[in-house]
């Protein structure tokens, strides 16, 4: 088949070479779901390793959707190499000075830690279904009690240690792959855009409100569906943890343009004219003024004013929503916004997304919501209701 | 200030042709001269190289530190170097993909900005007739033209690559003798060095699904040959040569001339050494 290489129009001054873009919208999902990933299983910790009682309904809800959603991590990536069946070369003989050499080795271990922690959290249900069950799915859980079956006091005081530890041990991994996707941008020097020092950490902050704004309408959504009513408690809990950090997240966005423009190094006009032109609604209307602000003040309100009921919740919801589009368009407006600015400072490109293809709109909002039907059936299989009676560890 | 030259092509592609024909004749004369002066030059009298040397068996990467000059005072714009190192080195016919490329820089009185482009300008696909052919539109013949000059451009083959530094397999190396190869049997084709390149100078082989840039012909000069748009240069406005023979084109090239490199703040430390371009180009 005759390879499609779509060339971008272009304005000023750009090398020949930069009019294909190289990093399409898969490249943006990347981050967007590894975001996904490091929220949710920060919202798991704050109830495992700090204790946050009012998360303990979304607590095993956050560890699988942190599961799923590292499940699909590398396919975006994996679409986009050339050769992907050359991929574990990088695992194989890894080339210690690049940024991306580490993935294979950061991925993998935080999926190991990820089924680990669930297995210990869901090792009395497993057990409970083992010794219970006689079908199909009676053998499929036998087969994941490794053949332990006590589940004694002793032996859940143990797998709490346990937990405890793998939790403590998930936050740096978490959010040191979060921050490493941050780096792999803020690193490179060819791109004023890009080159930021604030990057890891901006990407950190904007992926932990990520997490927690899934896991209020993950949670809200499974409530609605079970027909059971909603936690406020949890709810309200879940919008401190929104509003705390992504006032750390509009700061440090805030800080990282204004020290772009400050410095107003070669390029700044292109960059202004940029910011100001084909970036201003996806940038400042959608990504800071809709996504950012609003869910802020409207958080700001409902905390102030003491909502509760379902005005909290329909609001926080809605907010979650905003929060989740909003850091999407910070992925977009950096993967994409980085190569639409030319490398010669005095052009800019523009990126016109295809719908079919391999590296089209569909195929990215198909990985964006393969790890949800992934954790739809997980759930099935272990259930993370705190509510149930036939739940794990609590 | 977008201006077409059609009626003026064909003369001046006449004239190009005939200047281009006539100095790549003359080129290839002195060349062959020069080549007759080096005995110990494999290319002419040994058979091509068996497998298992690399690159050719008599070849010692240790004894050689390459290195390119362009004097852009001399360049003419004919982009005779381009369509050789297209078909030298199977790169993509088309006007958005390049191993080396030219870039036309213009300033027109009372203008103060510059004027740049290049051979994915629509302007000039348009002037060349098809994307697999390179030309310069003369877009600027009714203008008045302060100052303006060409600026060939290719891989820098810096001494700290940003795109070595980035490639996740090490696919991307930089050779003994000073030269950023790619091994494209390794490359994974995840164009993380294309973005980290801050010149251009990288672009991805959709078909073959790597990346590639120029290798300034490695295939060539390790046979003591010149890279095939230094070859095809009608009016010596490309120089390579060894930098540990003090008497090598590159060497004097160097010592004679004020020569400068592309983004020094890059760290990059590149070893395509300028003469003749002006403060915007980068």
């Amino acid at each position: 088949m005759e390879p499609i290489i779509h060339f971008a129009p272009y304005t000023g001054w750009v090398y020949p070479n930069e009019t294909v873009f190289e990093w399409s919208v898969l490249i943006a999902v990347y981050p967007y779901l590894t975001g996904l990933v490091a929220g949710a299983f920060t919202v798991s910790s704050l109830y495992q390793v700090f204790g946050f009682e009012r998360l303990k309904p979304v607590a095993h809800l956050a560890l699988l959707t942190s599961l799923c959603f590292m499940v699909f991590v590398p396919t975006p990536l994996l679409l986009h190499l050339g050769h992907p069946e050359r991929a574990f070369n990088s695992t194989l003989t890894p080339h210690w000075t690049s940024a991306m050499a580490m993935f294979g080795y950061f991925a993998s271990f935080y999926v190991a830690l990820l089924v680990v922690e669930a297995w210990f959290a869901y090792r009395p249900f497993i057990v409970e279904q083992a010794q219970t069950r006689n079908d199909l799915l009676g053998r499929f859980y036998r087969l994941l009690t490794l053949g332990s079956y006590d589940v004694s006091e002793h032996a859940m005081s143990y797998d709490k240690k346990w937990i405890f530890a793998l939790a403590v041990t998930g936050i740096p991994a978490a959010h040191g792959l979060h921050g490493y996707v941050g780096f792999m941008y803020g690193s490179l020097k060819s791109r004023e855009w890009w080159s930021s020092d604030l990057m890891p950490v901006i990407f950190l902050f904007s992926a932990i409100i990520s997490g927690v704004a899934l896991l209020v309408v993950l949670y809200v959504a499974s409530c609605k569906l079970r027909r059971i009513p909603v936690d406020a408690a949890c709810v309200k809990g879940l919008a401190y943890t929104i509003w705390a950090f992504i006032m750390v997240a509009i700061v440090l966005e805030a800080l990282a343009f204004a020290n772009l423009v400050y410095k107003g190094r070669e390029g700044i006009e292109v960059i202004m004219q940029y910011v100001t032109g084909p970036l201003l609604v996806p940038y400042f209307l959608l990504q800071f003024a809709v996504g950012m602000i609003a869910p802020l003040l409207w958080l700001s309100y409902m905390i102030w004013r003491g909502t509760t009921g379902r005005a909290l919740i329909a609001g926080v919801t809605v907010c979650a929503c905003l929060v989740l589009f909003s850091v999407f368009m910070m992925r977009w407006n950096v993967v994409i916004g980085g190569q639409e600015i030319s490398k010669t400072g005095k052009g800019l490109l523009a990126y016109h997304m295809p719908f079919f293809g391999k590296e089209g709109a569909l195929v990215a909002i198909v990985l964006t919501l393969a790890p949800l039907a992934m954790l739809l059936g997980l759930t099935r299989l272990f259930p993370p209701w705190a509510d149930d009676a036939a739940h794990a560890h609590s | 200030m977008k201006k077409d030259s059609k009626p003026a092509l064909p003369a001046r592609r006449e004239f190009l042709s005939k200047l281009g024909g006539a100095a790549t004749c003359a080129g290839a004369m002195v060349g062959a001269a020069a080549l007759g002066a080096l005995p110990s030059v494999s290319a002419k009298t040994e058979p091509a190289p068996t497998g298992g040397s690399f690159p050719t068996k008599d070849y010692d990467w240790t004894k050689h530190k390459w290195g390119f000059g362009v004097d852009a005072t001399k360049c003419i714009g004919c982009l005779r170097c381009v369509e050789a190192c297209k078909r030298e080195n199977d790169v993509p016919r088309n006007a958005h993909q390049f191993r080396t490329w030219v870039e036309r820089y213009v300033h027109l009185e009372g203008d103060e900005q510059v004027h740049i482009d290049s051979h994915q300008d629509p302007v000039n696909i348009e002037a060349s007739g098809s994307e697999k052919e390179f030309r310069f539109a003369n877009r600027y013949k009714d203008a008045k033209v302060d100052k303006a000059f060409f600026v060939p451009k290719l891989c820098n083959h810096c001494t700290h690559p940003a795109c070595v530094q980035v490639c996740p397999v090490g696919a991307t190396y930089r050779t003994e003798d000073g030269v950023v190869l790619i091994d494209h049997d390794y490359c994974i084709g995840c164009r993380y060095c294309v973005q980290a390149c801050p010149y251009g100078a990288r672009y991805f082989n959709e078909e073959k699904g790597v990346s590639d840039k120029c290798t300034w012909c490695y295939h060539r000069i390790t046979k003591g040959l010149q890279p095939a748009c230094v070859e095809v240069c009608p009016v010596g406005a490309r120089v390579f040569g060894d930098q540990m023979d003090k008497q090598s084109p590159i060497s004097l090239f160097i010592r004679n001339n004020r020569v400068q490199v592309l983004r020094p703040e890059s760290g990059n430390a590149p070893n395509v050494f300028y003469v003749g371009i002006d403060k915007e180009v980068n």
